[in-house]
């Protein structure tokens, strides 16, 4: 019963002192050691901010390329079954699906008549829409008034060489436009001639037929999206327009698969850095680690300071480094795409983790070398 | 002397040599690899874009209006003029013949589809498939299925000297044929090999080989149009001034710099009486696109490059810290600091040279494996890249080493052997 108590007794001295012995040994090899510590931490910041701005980046990187393929238009079509026109509802219905993640445009088209008989397709649509959607179009004037017409260049060459006003007749009725701008896209377009909405449906009666939709996001959502307007729209057939659809996966596929490739080296170097440097900073002290030993230190102890000492290391560097690197990646994004790169939390667990266990890997890889050591040796300089 | 302390201390000190020669082997290698790639990554990825298709479009000079809506010729041009296609193998024989990928002719007709009960009037398309043409003494393959590489078919493609079809899967819905079936096209039974999808127009039109399509019509060697996929250079404030313009030097960059502008005014060249325009939706958008990835790649390197130095130049430090004992035993003998510093810069020279050389075979098996992964195909390293790489690696490691030299070569020898540093 006494020697149990007694035993507590000494478990419990043994302990207390220890855990403010401990500490006091980490603030203190902190301190003293300053450059070395300083080196070490630096080298760990710098390792925590390059893989924090690589993993941003790459996470990132995908809604910024995304963006930029949206220039490639529209990559939804919604279409009238068998060319009847859509519901006078199908654009509010399209744009509330979008919810604001893209741009949805109707198009109504017929073939209209020459004064001299020929036949010319016009297509009436939202101009200032069509302009966001479609930014490749090369266009002299864009009509901003009634009866203003948009011609494409071989329908200009056609209806209005000398820019001169004409006439265009459709199921006898007459309509006289203006020609403003001319439009150049070395598609069909250039065959056509656009009026504002209104103007088309004054002139024909003819409802939108189509409505071109760019949609942002993942091939996922854009597939979500396609199902929830074929069943908002049962008299209608939407499709995804595959060639812009391929084409994007395949480039931002490559692109990523290259970032991925590239990040993983960048990191793989800048662990390395750490590793180095924490080894050197580690083996410098086998002097402490003797002197523990000599006075009496159990190894696990030792192995526990030096571990708890790197690990503290990863922890700070890994919080400096998070910062820094997301402000990085925000300035790459800046530069290159013109937009900040968003930070990305769940990006901080890994790099934290991450940090620590580099770190621990490269405190505990030296102090399992020393072990074999005798301390003697060591204080012997040898 | 000096040569003997280098040589004992690299045969001595094996282990410390590795680790930094090591840290300076992939610093190099990673930095080698990510110049490769990001040099070449604008080629790749620009050959990647051509996933969107043709660029570039030639048709007839004196060309009807398209009566099109949807991609769907409402009134199909039964007259008007046509290109020759016995000219279209002169596009090998441009200036930047290499630059193209692929062109695919195209003659649309509208034929009458024979069912037993009702005639119907669909779109004949006649193309390429994937044709074996000659140009002088080069062999090439071109077609829908290199410049259209989103067209799908369900079952086989044709033979282009065949007269097999591949029907659209709206209108074989419609018809109720599959792959294998007959189908009656001016009173000719054609088989149906595949059935094709392509999310455009085709999906309700009947595609079979030019030759079929011309007979039909009753046109040997006539083309509507010719879609050309291009290799292009994203287009400036140059590319688009107008040839006509230009003088003398001017013009030869303009027309030896493949801009899709000049491309298409190349190509309108080799094939007499054509218009070719740029498909805008396609060439204005690659140039973008292209510009943000190499911006990306060009970013990512510095990342790469900032990281080796750091890696290179921590272990460089720490290898010469280490080594103070020795340092200040030379310096109790007697040795001057400017040669303790020669001594231990040549050794730095010699682990940057080896680390250097080794680093960039590695590196350069690196970005070669990077590119047949990712980009099925072979990322070139230029040979120049070999000096300034080892020129960079050197720098590296004497910059990496100087702080640290600099502080072996201040320290007080009697601290130094005792150990007290």
């Amino acid at each position: 019963m006494s020697s149990l108590q007694s035993s507590d007794l000494i478990n419990r001295r043994s302990h207390k002192p220890h855990t403010s012995m401990f500490l006091r040994m980490l603030m203190r090899a902190a301190v003293l050691r300053r450059g070395r510590a300083a080196s070490a931490l630096l080298a760990m910041v710098v390792a925590a901010a390059v893989a924090t701005a690589m993993l941003n980046l790459y996470v990132d990187v995908q809604a910024k390329l995304r963006k930029e393929f949206r220039n490639y238009g529209a990559n939804v079509v919604v279409v009238g079954k068998d060319g009847q026109p859509l519901p006078a509802d199908a654009l509010t219905k399209a744009e509330s699906a979008l919810a604001g993640h893209g741009l949805a445009v109707p198009f109504a088209y017929i073939v209209a008549r020459t004064s001299d008989g020929q036949s010319v397709v016009v297509a009436g649509t939202d101009l200032d829409q069509v302009r966001k959607l479609d930014s490749w179009w090369s266009v002299t004037a864009w009509p901003n008034t009634s009866k203003d017409a948009l011609l494409g260049t071989r329908a200009a060459a056609v209806v209005s060489p000398e820019g001169k006003p004409f006439d265009l007749s459709f199921q006898g009725h007459l309509i006289h436009l203006n020609p403003v701008g001319t439009l150049r896209t070395g598609a069909s377009e250039d065959s056509r001639i656009y009026l504002s909405l209104e103007d088309f449906e004054n002139w024909t009666g003819v409802q939108p037929s189509t409505i071109e939709i760019a949609a942002s996001g993942s091939s996922e959502e854009i597939n979500a999206l396609i199902q929830q307007l074929s069943q908002a729209l049962p008299g209608a057939n939407v499709r995804p327009i595959r060639q812009i659809m391929e084409g994007e996966a395949r480039v931002l596929g490559k692109t990523r698969a290259t970032l991925a490739a590239a990040a993983s080296l960048i990191i793989a170097t800048a662990a390395l850095c750490v590793l180095s440097t924490l080894i050197g900073w580690v083996f410098d002290r086998r002097r402490d680690f003797a002197i523990m030993k000599a006075l009496g230190a159990s190894e696990g102890l030792i192995s526990g300071f030096f571990a708890a000492e790197a690990a503290a290391l990863g922890a700070v560097g890994a919080l400096i480094g998070f910062g820094i690197g997301v402000a990085v990646a925000a300035w790459i994004g800046r530069v290159n795409f013109h937009a900040p790169v968003v930070p990305r939390f769940n990006v901080l667990p890994i790099v934290f983790v991450g940090s620590i266990a580099v770190a621990l890997i490269s405190a505990v890889l030296p102090i399992f070398l020393l072990r074999r050591v005798q301390p003697a040796m060591i204080l012997r300089g040898e | 002397m000096f040569g003997r302390l280098v040589y004992e201390s690299f045969r001595r000190q094996k282990r410390r040599k590795l680790l930094a020669g090591v840290a300076i082997t992939l610093g190099v290698g990673v930095a080698t690899a990510m110049i490769a790639v990001a040099t070449d990554i604008g080629d790749k990825i620009s050959r990647e874009l051509r996933t969107y298709g043709a660029n570039l479009i030639v048709t007839p000079q004196e060309d009807t209006l398209d009566v099109q809506i949807g991609g769907v010729d409402l009134e199909p041009p039964s007259d008007g003029a046509y290109l020759n296609e016995a000219d279209l193998p002169k596009i090998k024989g441009m200036f930047w013949r290499n630059n193209i990928v692929g062109f695919a002719p195209m003659l649309p007709v509208s034929v009458r589809v024979n069912d037993e009960a009702d005639a119907k009037t669909v779109t004949l398309l006649g193309t390429y498939f994937s044709k074996r043409l000659t140009f002088g003494k080069e062999d090439f393959v071109t077609g829908v299925r290199i410049t259209h590489p989103w067209w799908k078919v369900r079952g086989a493609w044709p033979d282009d000297n065949s007269s097999d079809v591949l029907l659209g899967e709206g209108l074989a819905t419609k018809l109720g044929r599959k792959a294998g079936d007959e189908i009656k096209i001016a009173d000719e039974a054609h088989r149906v090999v595949g059935i094709l999808s392509t999310g455009g127009a085709e999906d309700n039109q009947i595609v079979a080989p030019l030759a079929l399509v011309q007979q039909v019509l009753g046109k040997p060697g006539a083309v509507r149009r010719v879609y050309v996929s291009a290799l292009t250079k994203p287009e400036d404030a140059f590319a688009r001034r107008d040839p006509q313009t230009l003088r003398g030097a001017e013009y030869d960059r303009w027309y030896c710099s493949p801009y899709a502008a000049s491309i298409a005014f190349q190509l309108q060249e080799a094939i007499p009486h054509s218009h070719a325009e740029q498909i805008r939706q396609i060439a204005q958008n690659e140039g973008t696109v292209l510009s943000r990835i190499k911006g990306l790649m060009l970013l990512v390197t510095l990342a790469a490059l900032f990281a080796s130095a750091l890696a290179v130049s921590a272990a460089m430090a720490t290898a010469i810290f280490e080594r103070r004992t020795e340092v200040g035993l030379m310096k109790a003998l007697g040795a001057g600091s400017a040669s303790l510093a020669a001594l231990l810069f040549a050794e730095a020279l010699l682990l940057a040279l080896i680390g250097g050389v080794v680093g960039f075979a590695g590196g350069a098996l690196l970005a070669r494996q990077i590119g047949r992964s990712i980009f099925d195909s072979q990322i070139t390293i230029e040979p120049v890249l070999f000096p300034v790489i080892l020129a960079i690696a050197v720098i590296v490691t004497f910059a990496g080493s100087a702080v640290a030299i600099r502080r072996a070569v201040k320290f007080d020898p009697v601290y130094a052997l005792r150990g007290e540093a």
